[in-house]
């Protein structure tokens, strides 16, 4: 007997992140998403809801302009403008509570004590079902240098932040360093349950006319589909050294996209800039993922996961 | 707010560098009130990729269309042009805040420069409707750069012109022409659109005068959501503290007493 045919209805989507059971894999970016949203995206279809990097103390961020565009891309140094974690907790995390996904918090500091703090504190609340801890922001110290660069460090962090929390931890990696390989592993070694490869591209852009850099802040992080191919890179390299699942971060504009991190070794997908140029790019994507599934016949989502041929 | 790819009616060059493009907008559900704007996909490609933003410079209810005014600076606006009549537009909105109309005692003032006047249009365009008087002080580079005027001047507002080729723009000389225009023309209420030194000459007069005064202001955008932050500026609340706010959320029109202008 043949088997039946894979319809849209007869899909598997649910894929798995440390612990974690998400409905799909498409879910978005810290920074590139909030809560103003929901009056173009169902929520509820999403795989989780990712608010932007919470820092303890409130943050005003850095000078304008903080975007700029470049072919293919843009540059921003928001510097994790913030509103500090007693406005995260009174404000921020009740009003995505009528929603029906998971919630990832994404934590932004300046020590592993700091981290830990903050992971303690969050960690601790019902609504939220996993840790994200952006130490790869690239606007924060002093020329572009981030918290997980190192990997002593980052192991250590991770330590010490399994320590105050039972949640899912995430870490979200650089793509700034000479390998992101040394780091997932000592990420992975420290106790991380999943990786997020990666945060932005330290960049710069000079107007020539003025020839003043085109944002605030000097450098700032590029994202957009200008970074998409070493992200891909990225994802494979640390597939190859790390059991852990991958999150894909960086480019992600279009259904086939997300297949290819996917095909690199990501087990789910986060969406930003996309969000900014399609703003129902989130569910676009999804939509666009289950019809290639159908037209290859691919039941479960989970067979792309690494699925790249290489002989 | 939603995007839509509206039909283009119209997308024609005005003058040396400003369009003028219309689109139908029959299926937008919202009401476009004036100060608002549409984030525009200037091209369906990965660059020029994020979409830019332009003000609403026309609202025709009955017809159900709507009008931009815009200066071509650099790629997107560029590929802008691009668009014939027929072909789609992709426009997300209608966004932000809009003006306060506040003059139904007296008259309005509007002061803009370059293509800051395609923000305030709709307003003068609100306030003929509401039988408000206008009066326009619109500053450019050039002659050639002063195309709303005949608009304004068809919604009954009274125009004065000031250009940095005729040497009559500068700060003193535009004060010394707001003044005679305060004295005369009983404004109670005061807009501001396209100039840092002009919009801090206004903030200066409108508070001598305690006169209500609003500002659009214009800031690199990358959500237009508010959901990035890339937009903000200061705002100077009556405790005196400081507050930074989104321009795509909490703007584009902020109170002008309040605004910090950098
Ligand atoms: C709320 C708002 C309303 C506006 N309304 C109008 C209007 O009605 N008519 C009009 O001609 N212009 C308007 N502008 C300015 C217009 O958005 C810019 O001129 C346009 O984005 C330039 O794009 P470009 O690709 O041609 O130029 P480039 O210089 O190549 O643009 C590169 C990047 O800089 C950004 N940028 C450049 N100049 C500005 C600016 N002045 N403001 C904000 N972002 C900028 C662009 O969006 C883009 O991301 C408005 C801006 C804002 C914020
Ligand atoms: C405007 C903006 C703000 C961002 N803020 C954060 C942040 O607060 N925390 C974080 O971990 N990443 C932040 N990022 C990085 C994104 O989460 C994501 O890693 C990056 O944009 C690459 O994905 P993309 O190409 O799909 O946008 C930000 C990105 C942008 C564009
Ligand atoms: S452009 Fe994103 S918050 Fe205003």
């Amino acid at each position: 007997m043949s088997e039946t045919r894979v319809t849209p209805e007869t899909l598997n989507l649910e894929v798995r992140i440390g612990g974690l059971r998400l409905q799909n894999p498409i879910m978005p970016a810290s920074g590139a998403f909030g809560q103003e949203m929901d009056e173009v995206v169902d929520f509820n279809r999403i795989a989780a809801i990712v608010p932007k990097s919470i820092t303890k103390e409130p943050r005003k961020g850095n000078l304008t302009p903080r975007v700029c565009e470049v072919p293919g891309g843009m540059i921003n140094s928001i510097g994790i403008q913030s509103k500090g974690l007693e406005y995260y907790l009174a404000k921020t995390i009740p009003s995505f509570k009528g929603y029906d996904v998971p919630l990832i918090s994404s934590i932004s500091a300046d020590s592993v004590e700091e981290f830990a703090e903050m992971a303690e504190t969050i960690g601790a609340l019902p609504e939220v079902a996993a840790l994200e801890l952006n130490i790869s922001c690239p606007n924060l110290k002093g020329n572009g240098l981030a918290f997980g660069m190192d990997p002593e460090v980052t192991r250590r962090l991770m330590v010490r932040v399994k320590e105050v929390t039972d949640k899912p931890i995430i870490a979200k990696l650089s793509p700034n360093v000479t390998s992101i390989q040394e780091i997932a592993i000592a990420a992975e070694e420290g106790g991380a349950d999943a990786l997020n490869v990666a945060n932005t591209i330290l960049a710069m852009a000079i107007d020539i006319h003025s020839r003043r850099p085109k944002i605030g802040n000097v450098m700032g992080g590029l994202s957009g589909p200008s970074v998409k191919p070493i992200i891909v890179r990225m994802i494979y390299q640390v597939r190859q050294v790390s059991k852990l699942p991958i999150i894909g971060c960086g480019g992600v504009m279009n259904g086939e996209d997300a297949i290819e991190m996917m095909l690199a070794g990501a087990t789910a997908v986060q969406v930003g800039t996309a969000s900014f140029i399609n703003p129902t790019a989130l569910t676009d994507i999804l939509e666009e993922i289950k019809g290639y599934m159908v037209q290859y016949q691919i039941r479960d989502v989970n067979e792309l996961i690494g699925g790249v041929r290489i002989s | 707010m939603k995007a839509a790819k509206l039909r283009v009616l119209e997308n024609r060059q005005v003058s040396e560098r400003y369009w003028h493009m219309v689109v139908d907008a029959a299926e937008l559900p919202d009401e476009v009130k004036p100060g608002q704007f549409f984030n525009v996909r200037c091209a369906d490609e990965i660059y020029p990729l994020l979409r830019r933003p332009f003000s609403i410079y026309k609202i025709n209810k009955r017809e159900r269309t709507l009008e931009f005014l815009y200066l071509v600076k650099g790629v997107g606006t560029q590929r802008l042009t691009e668009i014939r009549a027929g072909e789609k537009a992709d426009v997300f909105g209608p966004l932000g805040t809009g003006f306060n109309l506040n003059a139904e005692d007296g008259a309005m003032l509007m002061l803009a420069r370059g293509v800051g006047i395609a923000t305030l249009a709709a307003l003068a365009q609100e306030a003929a409707e509401k039988g408000v008087r206008s009066v326009a002080v619109l500053s450019a580079r050039s002659r050639n750069d002063l195309l709303a005027a005949e608009t304004l001047e068809s919604y009954g507002a009274k125009v004065y012109k000031v250009t940095d080729e005729e040497g009559n723009s500068d700060v003193a000389s535009v004060g010394k022409l707001l003044e005679g225009i305060f004295r005369e023309e009983n404004i109670t209420a005061a807009y501001t659109c396209g100039s840092k030194r002009l919009a801090e000459l206004l903030q200066r007069m409108a508070a001598d005068k305690h006169i209500f005064a609003e500002i659009a202001l214009e800031e690199n955008m990358g959500c237009a959501m508010g959901v990035c932050f890339a937009c903000v500026c200061d705002i100077q609340e009556q405790d005196g503290s400081v507050r930074t706010v989104r321009v795509c959320k909490e703007g584009p029109v902020f109170p002008l007493e309040q605004v910090v202008i950098a």
